[in-house]
């Protein structure tokens, strides 16, 4: 059994992740569900009450219920693998990513997902900290309602059904994607 | 109880996008440097296998746990929406280095500060709601 523990803990290839992802997509089609975890937010807004002051949140939420339900296990799962299955690998990124984040100013990884340099409270004071997570997150919350889904219902589920709007949608990620790693985290990084 | 398997299915999700690293903002630096097939190897590799599976649903007219032939909805037509809305995403993709799974799977993982992130997504969703009618679609 640890073997097994042990076995799993070691940074996940590709090839494993990509085709669970598959998977998943497929078994929320078979039980009658799409694959889109961005509608949470809306389902979220709805929660809160916003139906009464904005008809498009004004919907039957309950429907979305399992979807919430969902992102819990998302969570759920983030917390056990940090808890029971962890490895001393930092994030495997390559030399030339490293190198570059040197250059900024930011370390390589240590043993945290994200740069904790950034991802703290005392950060969320400073422009370089409010802008990534506060203005960064407002973003990805506007973008997605406006283009109608996220990596999950474009790029893996649409791209999956060939669907033209998800190909275009996929191009705009990069588009926006490329200016900011470009144009933008060079001078905010090294604010 | 059936929502216990949403619960599961979420579950391998969260654990799958921690241990493959798709959670983490240096992969998604190091993606749009185009300095690692990484993350292409993910979405590419579910994209193609994504594709044979909904070939495979068209094709047997396979029905689903409900006994309902299982039917994709086709993505609305459109253009201005698909590329402003997906620059928009994809610069806030850049900026916080986490897509919607992500960022519940970084709170559950103990990036507390993530919280807050959720929350301007979701006030983010909302001024969406707010401005729909005057956005170009």
């Amino acid at each position: 059994m640890k073997d097994l523990i042990d076995f799993i803990s070691q940074p996940w290839p590709w090839y494993v992740a990509g085709p669970i992802i598959s998977v998943i997509m497929f078994v929320l089609f078979f039980l009658g569900k799409r694959f889109g975890i961005s509608s949470n937010l809306r389902t979220i807004c709805s929660v809160l009450g916003a139906g009464k002051s904005c008809e498009f949140f004004d919907f039957d939420w309950k429907s979305q219920r399992w979807n919430l339900v969902f992102a819990l296990g998302m969570m759920i799962g983030g917390a056990i693998t940090s808890m029971y299955l962890t490895s001393e690998d930092p994030v495997q990124i390559s030399e030339a990513t490293k190198n570059d984040l040197m250059a900024l100013g930011l370390g390589a990884p240590k043993g945290s997902m994200v740069p904790d340099e950034i991802f703290n409270w005392e950060m969320l004071l400073t422009v370089k900290g409010f802008i990534m997570l506060v203005i960064g997150g407002f973003l990805v919350g506007f973008g997605t309602r406006y283009a109608g889904g996220c990596t999950s219902g474009h790029a893996i589920s649409g791209l999956s059904d060939l669907q033209l709007p998800s190909l275009i949608a996929v191009v705009g990620f990069f588009i926006g994607g490329l200016f900011v790693t470009y144009l933008v985290l060079p001078y905010l990084l090294t604010l | 109880m059936k929502f216990f398997r949403y619960l599961f299915i979420g579950i391998i999700f969260g654990i799958t996008l921690t241990k493959a690293e798709i959670i983490s903002w240096y992969r998604i630096y190091e993606m749009f440097r185009f300095q690692s097939f990484h993350m292409y190897g993910v979405i590419g590799s579910a994209v193609i296998l994504g594709v044979l599976i909904i070939q495979v649903i068209k094709k047997t007219k396979m029905k689903g746990l409900d006994g309902q032939p299982i039917v994709i909805e086709p993505k609305e037509m459109g253009f201005a929406r698909y590329i402003i809305g997906g620059t928009i995403f994809g610069a806030g993709w850049a900026l916080t280095g986490a897509c919607p799974g992500p960022l519940f799977i970084l709170l559950g993982n103990g990036v507390g500060v993530i919280a807050v992130t959720i929350l301007a997504a979701v006030a983010g969703t909302y001024t969406y709601g707010l401005l729909k009618d005057k956005l170009p679609h």
